[in-house]
């Protein structure tokens, strides 16, 4: 137990390598699919769907890196991969997002379909279009040079994605805040008739922009991942992150602020557990246990306490 | 023709019969006005549980392992949702990865990293006497697992237990208006709990029945997005009995399909019949729009998030 422990902590902390290579690594695409879900949790879209959207821009952003990617210059190339992969990823929720205001579908049930539809396009790229000349490994060749983001530190692994996310999650911050947008989105999320009602607020319209923000967050982190971390295509290129990001826009109480620490918090858990997978032998799904029991424990609280502040209004209102 | 239909319409039914445990269950859960989206967890932890329980003791014993396992499952969404008010799709959501994690983690503690319990009891189709014999429906029909047989019994039953008896009526009453069935004097939440809790265990049944009775061992992940698709089946089934236990039918049809293909050496990509099943749940939602049969406490926008 204790050995562990000291696995986990040393595998996340232990030392400048695992700060700057491990933890913050895994905290970038979290930085992103956090956000993209705290932001549609904002506005009352339960987009469960960041996975399938991370994959899906992970694969925009491999091939537009293969089909151009020799004969342009990387500062070209990678804002033309974030492009893809964000467009990839808004596409991709933009199924879920059409279903739902045409056909009433329930979001929930179709991200999630949609999460498997991606995995299995995935498994179809590398082994088809997207497969490494040999054809021998269900993996896509590595990809260009100029389309591998730059790393921030010499002799660390972090990498341009991380910076990218801090950045949007301050701008997320303003907008959500300080702009008649943001308000519209928060007025949605708190009470769509309410929005309609009172505040004109075309909800059907606010509704789609942000899931497709959302799925476009979690595009860019597929982007980012395989333009600065793996550069390359996989099947097990995502361990979840999609679902993680539930727990990080959760415990982060959907603020785009607190999202930061949530995701670095969560990126220490990630990188910790390999370590731990690694060198105690402790199988790194019980992250997936520990993302769980985060989640019920936020719950629980943030539940109590409302029932704590509806009795106080209730005691008040009765005198 | 009929070498090829036989088969197809075998496996139809032999895949249906874990989804549609798994939707009956959501059903009943769902009349009483409350969605359980982490049938998925409570799956694979059915999955589990009952492996472990054959192995310890047996077929029999591994159903009602799978049974327990998918009810405590069950148990924790019904604490937060209705004791503690949290909201029912982030609690579901929360068990599902509950479950999948759990599941992976025990197991390899379990059976360590080769894993495979080779040893797992399972049941054999049983061919009934006579009615298996009849051509077509018998080879289709009546040469299934126990399992399929006590469904061919339970689906009745349910349904004459939700239109015909008093506990019955009530649980639709709690779905349709929960003020309505308060001033009625019924005790509300215990009739969810019971809801609830009957969804689980069913959901377990489908976990058990897909390790016992399909695939003969367990592996990370097998319940591979069937509690969903249990949701989507109860949607396509209007809420009904007859309707879900249909549906599940169409779905069962899809998975075969997948398999028949496989066998048959198709030339389309594999990976593109996985994605059929999931493909299709989304063209049957999207066609049967509106939510006008579902119960009202489930149809407003607001209470599909707050049970």
């Amino acid at each position: 137990m204790t050995e562990a422990l000291l696995a986990l902590w040393d595998g996340a902390f232990g030392s400048s390598y695992a700060i700057w290579s491990a933890t913050l690594v895994r905290s970038a695409p979290l930085l992103w699919l956090g956000l993209g879900v705290a932001l549609a949790f904002r506005a009352g879209v339960l987009n469960i769907g960041a996975e399938g959207q991370f994959l899906m821009g992970a694969i925009g952003a491999t091939a537009v890196a293969q089909v151009v990617g020799r004969s342009v210059p990387g500062l070209v190339m990678i804002p033309l991969m974030a492009l893809v992969g964000g467009v990839a990823g808004a596409g991709w929720a933009g199924i879920a997002a059409w279903l739902r205001q045409r056909f009433g579908v329930l979001e929930v049930i179709s991200t999630i379909m949609l999460n498997f539809i991606a995995l299995a396009t995935i498994g179809w790229m590398v082994r088809g279009p997207l497969q490494e000349p040999t054809r021998i490994y269900p993996q896509s060749a590595e990809i260009p040079w100029s389309a591998q983001w730059p790393f921030l530190i010499p002799g660390q692994r972090l990498h341009l994605g991380f910076v990218l996310g801090l950045l949007a999650c301050a701008i997320a911050w303003v907008v959500l805040t300080r702009t008649a947008t943001g308000f519209r989105i928060r007025a949605v999320g708190a009470s769509p008739s309410a929005a309609t009602s009172a505040g004109q607020i075309d909800v059907g319209r606010t509704v789609m922009r942000v899931f497709l923000v959302s799925g476009a967050c979690a595009g860019l982190a597929g982007a980012a991942e395989v333009g600065g971390v793996t550069w390359a295509l996989y099947e097990g290129i995502s361990p979840g992150y999609g679902y993680t990001a539930i727990a990080v826009a959760l415990l982060a109480r959907l603020h785009p602020g607190w999202i930061v620490v949530s995701a670095i918090f969560f990126g220490a858990l990630e990188a910790g557990a390999s370590a731990m997978q690694r060198d105690a032998g402790v199988p790194s799904v019980v992250v997936q246990v520990i993302v769980a029991v985060i989640i019920l424990g936020v719950l629980a609280g943030s539940q109590r306490r409302t029932r704590v502040d509806a009795l106080r209004v209730r005691a008040g209102s009765g005198r | 023709m009929e070498a090829l239909l036989i088969p197809f319409l075998d496996a139809t039914i032999r895949t249906a019969t874990p989804l549609a445990y798994a939707a009956l269950g959501e059903l009943v859960t769902e009349r009483s006005g409350v969605i359980n989206i982490g049938m998925e967890g409570i799956i694979i932890a059915g999955c589990l549980g009952g492996l472990v329980a054959a192995g310890a003791g047996g077929a029999a014993m591994g159903f009602l392992g799978g049974a327990l396992a998918g009810a405590g499952m069950a148990a924790i969404f019904a604490f937060f949702v209705l004791r503690l008010r949290a909201d029912a799709i982030i609690t579901g959501t929360a068990l599902t990865l509950l479950g999948l994690g759990l599941t992976g983690t025990l197991y390899r503690g379990l059976f360590g990293l080769e894993g495979a319990a080779l040893g797992t009891p399972s049941i054999a189709p049983i061919a009934l006497p006579g009615l298996s014999s009849l051509p077509l429906v018998g080879p289709v029909f009546f040469t299934q697992t126990g399992m399929t047989y006590l469904l061919y019994l339970f689906v009745p039953a349910l349904a004459w237990w939700l239109a015909r008896t008093q506990a019955g009526l009530a649980l639709r009453a709690v779905g349709e208006s929960r003020a309505a069935a308060l001033a009625a004097g019924l005790d509300v939440q215990r009739l969810r709990w019971g809801a609830i809790l009957f969804g689980g265990a069913m959901g377990g049944l489908c976990g058990a029945t897909l390790v016992l009775a399909q695939v003969g061992t367990f592996t990370e992940g097998m319940s591979a997005g069937r509690g969903f698709i249990a949701i989507a089946i109860v949607v396509l089934g209007r809420w009904r009995t007859v309707g879900t236990t249909l549906a599940a039918l169409i779905f069962g049809g899809a998975f075969a399909l997948q398999y028949l293909l496989q066998a048959a050496g198709w030339a389309l990509p594999y990976h593109l019949f996985l994605a059929l099943p999931y493909l299709l749940t989304l063209i049957l939602l999207a066609a049967l729009r509106g939510r006008a049969e579902a119960p009202a406490e489930l149809a407003s926008q607001e209470s599909w998030s707050r049970a």
